[in-house]
C-alpha cells in the first residue's frame, strides 16, 4: 500500500477553456461483469474501418476462411488490414449498410460462421518483445490490423513510425473517457491492466519516449486503482497514472495534453511536433494481444446502454456483429427506444437501422429513449449569451462562427478559426436558442473542403490551359523558323545561283509553286508593312481589355474542364 | 428497428431562451417589490400596463411579419423589456407615455431589426430615452420615498392619477412628487452648494437617497442570483460598478465639496439595476470575456461623465446606448486566442 501511494506523486494538472459537467451517466452498464458475446450467424466487416485508403479483398465468395486470417490487405501506407474474426465461408464481398454519419452503404466482405472458432493464420506470438527489431514489431502491429480506437480508427502502425525531426518524449495513454455512458475502456483498464501496460511497454520502444502520463477521469476510481497497482508490481516508474477531474471533454488528444502536461498542441499540427505522442488505452492493449498473442484485432469491448435496452452492459463482441444482435443480447430494446446512437451521446451519430455491422472504432451502442435525448426542439434567433464561447474548449467564439457560416461566408467563417473546432458539441449544449452550432460548423468546413477541391480543380485548368498555350506557342515559333530556314537557304542558293550564271526562266518553271509562295510571301510582307504605317494593326488578342481577356480565359477554362468532365465520365463508363 | 437519425449532440439540452428570461424576471422580484415598498403600486400597475402592451405590440409585429405568434411570445422577453422600462420611470407616469415607450421598444427598436437577438440598442433604455427626452417633466416627477412621503396614495388612487392624471383632492404635483436623490444632488451641485451642506437634507441615507439605495441592495440580490445561476456573468458588473467608483473616488479626494462620494453613485439612481440587469443585455452587450469588461467599465466612465457634467439626472441610459454602439467593435478586437494559436488573432 505504501508503494501505491509513492505512485500517487503530486502532478501539477492545467486547464483548457470551458468544458462541460455532465450527468456521467455510466455506472447503468457497469451493474454487470464483462460478457462474451455470442457469435453471430453472419459477420459483415466493412473494408473501410480506418482513416485512410479502403483495404483490398484477399478472398472471393465461396472461400472459407479462419479465424484471424487476413481477409483484405491495405493497399498504399495510411490503410489497414481487415481480418477474419472467426472461421466460416465468405458468402457475399458487395456493398451493404454500415454504420457511418451518411448513412450511405459500402464494399464489405461477409462471412456466414460456421460456430467451429478455429484459428488458423495466427500470427508468431513474440513474447520477447523488447529485444525485437522495431521494424518487425511495426509490421506485425501493422499487420494485425490494429487502428486508432478511441474513435478516430487512425492506422496505428502509422502513428508509432515518428518522423526524425519530432523526437518523442512523452508517451500519453488517453484513459480518460469523457463521454458519458460509455464505459468500455473503464472495464479494460479494470480487467486487463497488466495487458494495457505490456501495450504502453511497447509503443513506448517503438517511439522512444522517455516517460508516459495516463489520464483518466476521477469517476473511474477502480480503473485507476488496478493500473496504478499493475505499475507498482512491475515497478515501471516510468509511467504515471493520473487522475484528472471528470470534464468532458478531457479525453479530447489536445485537451488531455494540455491537461496532463500545460502544452498545447499547435493549431493545424499533431502532438508530435511538441514531441508527444498519444494513444489510447484499448489500442494499447489490442497493441500487446497482437504481439505478445499474435492476435489481430478481431473483437473489442463495447458499451450497449441507455433507458432503451433492458440489461445494459459490456459485451466483448466480434467485429462485424450485427448491432442487432448485441443489442438482443443486452435483453432487447424496452418500449421507450427512441434513438440508437453509435458512440456517447456528445459526439456519436445516430443509425437509422441496427442492421448494420460493429466496427473496429464502435466503443458503444447507446439505446436513448426521449428524456435522454430529447427531439431538437426549433432553432430560435441567437441572443449572443455567449454561452457557447464560455463552454469552447477550443475557446473559439461560435457564435461569431455561427452568423459567418450561415451567411456562408466562408473566408470570414475560417477567420474565427473555424477548423480548430473538435465539434464536441458543448456549444450546441448549452445554446439556449438550441441552435444545432455543430452541425453549421460541420457544413462550414465540408462548404471550405468543397471550395478548396474546386480552387485547385480550377488551378490546374488554368495551368493545363496556360501549357497548351505555350505548346502552341512553341510550334507556330518552330513552324515560323523552319519556314524562315528554308527562305534563306533558298535565297542563299538563288544568289548563289545567279553568281554563278546568269538567271534563265527556265530556273523559275522549274519550281513554280516555291516561286508563288516567295512571291506571296512578299505581298503579305508588304501589306503588313503599310498597315503598320497607317496605323492599323491586324486583327488580334494583342489590344483586347483586360475584361475581355478574362472572359476568353474564363471560356477556355470551362472548355476544358469540359473537356476532363467528359473524359473522367467516359473512364467511369469504361 | 429503424430509427430517426438527427446530428450530434444527442444530449438533452439544459438551457432555453424563456428560462433565461424567466430567471431574469425572478431575480428582478426583490428589487421590484422593495420598490412598490418605498414608492407605493404605482410600479405594479406601470408592469402590468407595460407587460400587456408589450406583448400585444410584439404579437402585432408577428403578425405583420407573418411568423409564428406564440413561440416569440412565449420567450418572455418582451416582457423583460417591460420589467425593466417599468421600473425604471417615475411610478406615477401617465399611462400613455408607458404605452409609448413600451410600443416603441418592441416595434421600432426591436422588431424593426428582425426581432429578439437582432436589435443593435437595449429596447427598455431606447425608449426611456425617448420619453426622457420628449417629456422631460412627466419623467423627472418622481415620488418621495415612504418615510419621506407625506401624501401616500391607495392603489385606487394611484391608478386614478396614472390613468386619469386626476390628482386626490387638495394636492397637487408639486406636494405629491419631487426630484429623485441623483436629481436634486446634481441640481444643487449646479447651484454652487457644497456636497455637505447637500446631505444635510433628510433625503439622504447611508450612501445614497433613503430608499433608493435599499432598492439598491435588492436589486444587488437579484444581480448576485444570476451570476450564481449562470445567467450572466460577472464581468460586466464588476467593471461598471469599479470604473464608476474608481473614477468618482478619484474626483471625490480631488474636491471634496464638489463631488460626491464614490459609493453615492453606487447606490443611487439606477446604478445597481443598471448594473447587472440592463448593461447585461446579452443581445446588445459585448459577448467575449475581455470585450465585456472594456464595455463594462466605459459605461461606468460614461455614467460618472454624464451625471457629473451632462444636462440629464441619470446616465444609465444614455450610457448604456452609447455603448451599444460600440459593442460590435469592442468585440472584433478583443476576440480570444484560440487553442494552440499563438496570440489573438489581429487583421
Amino acid at each position: 500500500m505504501q508503494n501505491l501511494n509513492q505512485t500517487k506523486q503530486k502532478h501539477t494538472l492545467h486547464r483548457f477553456n470551458g468544458g462541460l459537467h455532465l450527468p456521467d451517466n455510466k455506472s447503468q452498464s457497469l451493474t454487470q461483469p464483462l460478457q462474451k458475446a455470442a457469435i453471430p450467424k453472419r459477420l459483415t466487416l466493412p473494408l473501410q474501418q480506418h482513416i485512410g485508403e479502403i483495404s483490398e479483398p484477399l478472398v472471393k465468395v465461396g472461400d472459407h476462411v479462419l479465424k484471424g486470417q487476413m481477409l483484405a490487405k491495405p493497399q498504399g501506407y495510411v490503410s489497414a488490414p481487415i481480418h477474419a474474426p472467426t472461421s466460416g465461408t465468405v458468402v457475399a464481398i458487395d456493398v451493404f449498410p454500415i454504420p457511418h454519419p451518411s448513412g450511405l452503404p459500402a464494399p464489405c466482405v461477409v462471412i456466414e460462421t460456421d460456430g467451429k472458432d478455429t484459428w488458423g493464420g495466427q500470427l508468431e506470438p513474440m513474447p520477447d518483445y523488447m529485444h525485437v527489431d522495431l521494424s518487425i514489431l511495426r509490421e506485425r502491429i501493422r499487420n494485425a490490423g490494429i487502428v486508432g480506437l478511441g474513435g478516430a480508427a487512425f492506422p496505428s502502425s502509422v502513428k508509432l513510425t515518428p518522423g526524425l525531426d519530432n523526437p518523442i518524449n512523452t508517451l500519453i495513454i488517453n484513459g480518460a473517457e469523457c463521454e458519458p455512458y460509455i464505459t468500455c475502456d473503464d472495464l479494460l483498464m479494470q480487467t486487463q491492466a497488466e495487458r494495457i501496460l505490456s501495450g504502453i511497454t511497447i509503443i513506448r520502444r517503438l517511439v522512444g519516449a522517455e516517460k508516459c502520463l495516463i489520464g483518466i477521469e476521477d469517476n473511474k476510481p477502480k480503473a485507476i486503482r488496478s493500473l496504478r497497482q499493475a505499475v507498482t508490481d512491475h515497478e515501471l516508474s516510468w509511467i504515471s497514472v493520473i487522475t484528472i477531474p471528470t470534464l468532458y471533454p478531457s479525453g479530447g488528444e489536445k485537451q488531455l495534453i494540455k491537461v496532463l502536461t500545460g502544452k498545447e498542441v499547435p493549431s493545424g499540427k499533431i502532438p508530435a511536433t511538441i514531441g508527444m505522442i498519444c494513444h489510447n488505452v484499448t489500442t494499447a492493449y489490442s497493441v500487446a494481444e497482437a504481439v505478445l498473442e499474435g492476435r489481430p484485432l478481431i473483437s473489442r469491448y463495447v458499451t450497449i446502454t441507455g433507458k432503451g435496452v433492458a440489461q445494459p452492459k459490456n459485451l466483448e463482441a466480434l467485429i462485424g456483429t450485427p448491432v442487432s444482435e448485441l443489442i438482443a443480447q443486452a435483453g432487447g430494446y424496452t418500449e421507450q427506444v427512441s434513438k440508437l446512437i453509435m458512440g456517447g451521446p456528445m459526439m456519436g451519430f445516430t443509425l437509422a437501422t441496427d442492421e448494420v455491422p460493429i466496427t473496429k472504432a464502435c466503443n458503444c451502442l447507446l439505446a436513448a429513449d426521449k428524456t435522454e435525448s430529447p427531439d431538437p426542439q426549433p432553432a430560435l434567433a441567437c441572443i449572443r449569451c455567449g454561452q457557447c464561447a464560455a463552454a469552447c474548449p477550443a475557446n473559439l467564439l461560435p457564435q461569431q462562427m455561427y452568423w459567418y457560416a450561415r451567411a456562408k461566408d466562408l473566408e470570414k467563417v475560417q477567420e474565427y478559426n473555424l477548423f480548430d473546432c473538435i465539434e464536441c458539441g458543448c456549444c450546441s449544449h448549452v445554446c439556449p436558442s438550441h441552435i444545432p452550432l455543430v452541425q453549421y460548423f460541420r457544413f462550414a468546413k465540408t462548404e471550405s473542403w468543397a471550395q478548396e477541391k474546386e480552387q485547385r480543380a480550377a488551378e490546374k485548368a488554368r495551368q493545363r490551359h496556360e501549357a497548351q498555350l505555350a505548346r502552341k506557342e512553341r510550334l507556330e515559333a518552330e513552324r515560323k523558323a523552319k519556314i524562315r530556314q528554308k527562305k534563306e537557304a533558298l535565297s542563299a542558293t538563288k544568289a548563289k545561283e545567279a553568281s554563278v550564271k546568269t538567271a534563265s526562266p527556265d530556273d523559275i518553271g522549274e519550281d513554280p509553286k516555291k516561286a508563288a509562295i516567295t512571291a506571296a510571301l512578299k505581298r503579305a510582307a508588304e501589306k503588313k508593312a503599310k498597315l503598320a504605317e497607317s496605323g492599323i494593326k491586324p486583327k488580334n488578342q494583342d489590344d483586347l481589355t483586360e475584361a475581355q481577356k478574362q472572359a476568353i480565359k474564363k471560356v477556355d477554362a470551362r472548355r476544358s474542364s469540359h473537356e476532363e468532365d467528359a473524359t473522367t465520365t467516359d473512364e467511369q463508363g469504361g | 428497428m429503424q430509427f430517426t437519425t438527427i446530428t450530434s449532440p444527442h444530449s438533452d439540452r439544459p438551457n432555453s431562451v424563456s428560462r433565461t428570461m424567466l430567471l431574469v424576471i425572478l431575480a428582478l422580484v426583490p428589487g421590484a417589490i422593495a420598490m412598490t415598498w418605498y414608492f407605493g403600486w404605482g410600479i405594479l400597475i406601470n408592469m402590468l400596463l407595460a407587460s400587456v402592451t408589450a406583448v400585444i405590440c410584439e404579437a402585432l409585429a408577428m403578425r405583420l411579419r407573418k411568423r409564428p405568434i406564440i413561440p416569440v411570445v412565449g420567450d418572455f422577453s418582451a416582457v423583460l423589456t417591460a420589467l425593466l422600462f417599468a421600473v425604471a420611470v417615475p411610478p406615477l407616469l401617465p399611462w400613455w407615455l408607458t404605452v409609448i415607450g413600451i410600443a416603441f421598444a418592441i416595434l421600432l427598436v426591436k422588431q424593426i431589426y428582425g426581432g429578439l437577438g437582432y436589435n443593435p440598442f437595449n429596447p427598455a433604455m431606447a425608449a426611456y430615452v425617448l420619453l426622457l427626452v420628449s417629456y422631460p417633466v412627466q419623467m423627472t416627477s418622481w415620488l418621495p420615498p415612504e418615510m419621506l412621503n407625506e401624501h401616500p396614495l391607495t392603489f385606487l388612487q394611484t391608478a386614478t392619477v396614472i390613468f386619469t392624471g386626476a390628482l386626490p383632492g387638495g394636492l397637487t404635483w408639486d406636494a405629491l412628487t419631487m426630484a429623485t436623490p441623483l436629481d436634486s444632488m446634481f441640481t444643487q451641485l449646479d447651484q454652487s452648494k457644497m456636497v455637505s451642506e447637500i446631505l444635510m437634507s433628510p433625503l439622504w441615507g447611508d450612501f445614497g437617497g433613503r430608499g433608493w439605495e435599499w432598492v439598491g441592495n435588492w436589486y444587488l440580490l437579484g444581480g448576485l442570483f444570476l451570476i450564481y445561476k449562470r445567467i450572466i456573468s460577472w464581468h460586466i458588473p464588476v467593471s461598471m460598478l469599479a470604473s464608476l467608483l474608481v473614477i468618482a473616488m478619484l474626483f471625490h479626494f480631488l474636491d471634496q465639496e464638489a463631488y460626491p462620494f464614490g459609493m453615492f453613485h453606487v447606490f443611487t439612481g439606477g446604478t445597481i439595476l443598471g448594473a447587472f440587469f440592463i448593461a447585461t443585455d446579452p443581445v446588445s452587450a459585448c459577448t467575449t470575456k475581455k470585450g465585456q469588461l472594456v464595455y463594462g467599465a466605459c459605461i461606468g466612465l460614461m455614467v460618472f461623465v454624464i451625471r457629473t457634467w451632462g444636462g440629464y439626472p441619470d446616465a444609465i441610459a444614455f450610457a448604456v446606448l452609447l455603448l451599444n454602439m460600440a459593442a460590435p467593435t469592442i468585440d472584433y478586437y478583443t476576440q480570444p486566442r484560440a487553442f494552440g494559436h499563438q496570440g489573438a488573432r489581429r487583421d
